[in-house]
């Protein structure tokens, strides 16, 4: 059996998700759109999941347009902000957001816009007064993640969001691995409009959601129909939306017990600190997800850990150069300033609701062989190595 | 998840070869190792040989690497390719053998092949007194400043593997896989190597086609035999510790005497035909025959 401890990569289907899901991939295949009961009935189960979500996240059902991925959401968010504002040009994200932010970012500043990139400090955390200082008149758009997929750290939005309100931008947050591992309040809140995605709360992938705040000026991104109240064209994929309900229901259940996943993510973290003598837990110090530990192993590389993970089953990931096919290691790690040591030696286990506690001994009995194993490969023992003398160690952020 | 080979896989989870040498201050016996990569970049190798210097022999290779999956199946690759082989015979070993020892890497991880083959490389310079760092990288401009890659290095890889795509480059090397603003550099580098290849290949071929035409007079074919044993063959042979001497030519039939570990090689013949005869075959005439006096 495996080890899945790479569940901010993806997550199972729950078996209840699936169960919901599997009529509207037989007998009822009807469009939510058409005129007839045999496709209201659909539309009918498409408005039920949207009351699930918006329940999850204390909002509005009509705040809810599904669409494909979180990709699709932050892409549209961005978009429909500075579509609401189009005589603003200046955006405020993180050095640390996910691709499907930055990537935008970068792309707008060939189209003029200019973009403000908010720097971390060492626990992987945001300094507000920063923020404060990066506004001006000319912003349209305030983009921070909830929660950080690599480290787990969680920004404090609120705070963030109170800033943005008061300069007149908009602000959107990339909650893909907030959801469902913390309590959000949509209601009472400054998110002008928030992304999720479903595969990472165990409903399938390829479905997401985007929460637009009612009286916001939206503009769709893909035009066509008139599906989702004219806020995302073509035709819904049922199944997935179905899913996605189920799932923020069950997702809200386990919010009230996810202190027993906090416990288990801290069994491994202590325990794996105790056993291995230099490692040390990125983002310690701020707060972060109950389910994520990113650790990093110093003298060996993280792609050779993952492969003698593999060998005995347990899934994890790292930020290391080698994993992703470029040559740079993880932007995150970069950016929290970490020295070289530790950056390309960092794992990443992130649990869910369905991790046990003799999943997590497992990882604790092989782990301490693995790196040691590893570090009898390294040239380097510790920072007085020979070899890392007269190095800077540290890099320039 | 990469699609590392059989063989790559055995030789990470079982590596052979890793260590480091103690120097035993043994008669005849040099232990030296040279060191490519840092903790920067992500990978590096310190390459451990123990030289027997009276033959100039490698009779251990052992390694120490910081690195992926197959930068340390390359490095185990590496010690076990070289040992036994003099050091010339092990200078040799391109990139390209350690991936085809390896059963192939895929082409984004070219890199730690090539990573081994400066390992040794620096090891054996070390050896023998040459400056590494002046040999390679002060020669020429810097091309990629995230990786501090020189253009020697970079034509060298082009040349060596016959890359076509900054990508490749950027695989084999690096270069070019940080802030990426050297990439223009590296694409005029790679049509400069070429139109230069190309040049060369033509010139090569007007060459040949020249002598084919004109007959030679006596004494222009003596002396192109010479040039030619002197400048491409001679140079081989003292490699394996052996050498050749022209002795006469008469009419068409070449008369040599080989040298030094030549002379008793069982192989000689294979030598005499092979890379002596073949050549001037080649570069001078193709009625030549060589034999030995």
């Amino acid at each position: 059996m495996v080890i899945y401890l790479d569940n901010n990569a993806t997550t199972r289907v729950d078996p209840a998700v699936l169960e919901s899901m599997l009529p509207y991939l037989s007998d009822l295949y009807g469009n939510p759109s058409s005129m007839h009961s045999f496709g209201g009935q659909v539309g009918a189960a498409i408005q039920d999941a949207r009351a699930q979500v918006a329940e999850l996240l204390g909002a509005e059902e009509t705040e809810i347009v599904f669409n494909s991925c979180g990709s699709e959401g932050n892409n549209t968010a961005i978009h429909a902000a500075l579509a609401a504002q189009p005589e603003k040009r200046h955006i405020v994200t993180t050095a640390v957001e996910h691709p499907a932010i930055l990537s935008v970012c970068k792309h707008l500043e060939k189209k003029g816009y200019t973009v403000t990139y908010l720097s971390v400090d060492r626990r992987g955390q945001l300094d507000l007064m920063e923020v404060e200082a990066a506004m001006t008149g000319g912003t349209a758009l305030v983009t921070t993640m909830y929660a950080n997929n690599e480290t787990g750290v969680i920004f404090p939005v609120e705070q963030i969001g109170a800033i943005a309100k008061e300069c007149g931008a908009t602000f959107h947050v990339d909650a893909v691995q907030a959801v469902g591992k913390v309590p959000i309040h949509l209601q009472s809140s400054t998110i002008d409009l928030l992304t999720l995605s479903g595969h990472k709360l165990h409903a399938p992938k390829g479905i997401g959601a985007l929460y637009v705040r009612r009286g916001f000026r939206f503009r769709p991104f893909l035009l066509g129909g008139h599906q989702e109240r004219g806020r995302r064209a073509g035709t819904q994929n049922v199944p997935s939306i179905i899913g996605l309900g189920t799932a923020a229901d069950l997702a809200r259940e386990h919010l009230a017990t996810v202190d027993q996943e906090r416990q288990l993510r801290d069994l491994l973290e202590t325990q794996l600190l105790e056993l291995i003598p230099d490692c040390e837990v990125n983002g310690s110090g701020t707060t972060r997800l109950p389910n994520t530990t990113n650790i990093g192993f110093k003298y060996i590389e993280g792609e050779a850990i993952l492969f003698m993970l593999n060998q005995q089953n347990i899934c994890a990931s790292s930020g290391s150069a080698c994993t992703s096919g470029s040559l740079d290691p993880s932007h995150v790690l970069m950016a929290m300033g970490l020295p070289y040591t530790i950056l390309h030696g960092s794992i990443r286990f992130s649990l869910s609701r369905f991790t046990t506690e003799a999943e997590i001994q497992q990882v604790i009995t092989v782990m301490p062989g693995i790196v040691e194993k590893l570090r009898a490969i390294s040239p380097f023992n510790n920072d007085q190595s020979d070899w890392l003398q007269g190095r800077d160690l540290a890099h320039s952020v | 998840m990469w699609d590392y080979s059989e063989k790559v896989l055995d030789l990470f989870y079982n590596p052979v070869n890793q260590g480091a040498i103690a120097d035993l201050n043994e008669p005849d016996i040099a232990v030296v190792y040279g060191e490519v990569g840092s903790i920067a970049c992500g990978d590096a190798l310190r390459l451990h040989l123990k030289i027997q210097e009276s033959e100039e022999t490698i009779l251990d290779a052992q390694f120490q690497t910081f690195g992926c999956t197959s930068a340390i199946a390359s490095s185990s690759a590496l010690t076990e390719i070289i040992k036994g082989k003099t050091l010339d015979q092990a200078l040799k070993t391109t990139n390209q053998d350690i991936a085809d020892y390896l059963g192939g890497l895929p082409e984004a991880k070219m890199h730690c092949s090539v990573m081994g083959q400066e390992a040794l490389e620096a090891a054996i310079y070390k050896y023998r007194g040459i400056e590494v760092e002046q040999h390679d990288d002060d020669d020429g401009t810097l091309i990629c400043e995230c990786y501090g890659i020189s253009e020697p290095r970079i034509r060298r890889v082009i040349i060596e593997n016959d890359l076509t795509t900054v990508e490749q480059v950027t695989n084999y090397v690096k270069a070019g896989g940080g802030c990426g603003s050297c990439l223009a550099g590296i694409e005029d580098l790679m049509i400069e190597v070429q139109q230069e290849r190309a040049t060369v290949s033509a010139r090569v071929a007007a060459e040949v086609a020249e002598v084919a035409a004109t007959p030679l007079t006596p004494i222009q074919k003596i002396n192109l035999i010479q040039q030619v044993l002197t400048e491409e063959v001679r140079p081989l042979l003292i490699a394996d510790g052996g050498d050749v001497e022209l002795f006469d030519v008469s009419g068409d039939v070449v008369k040599v005497s080989l040298k030094g570990a030549c002379g008793d090689c069982a192989s000689s013949t294979a030598t005499l035909k092979g890379a002596i005869e073949t050549r001037l075959q080649d570069r001078v005439s193709t009625t030549l025959t060589v034999v030995a006096v």
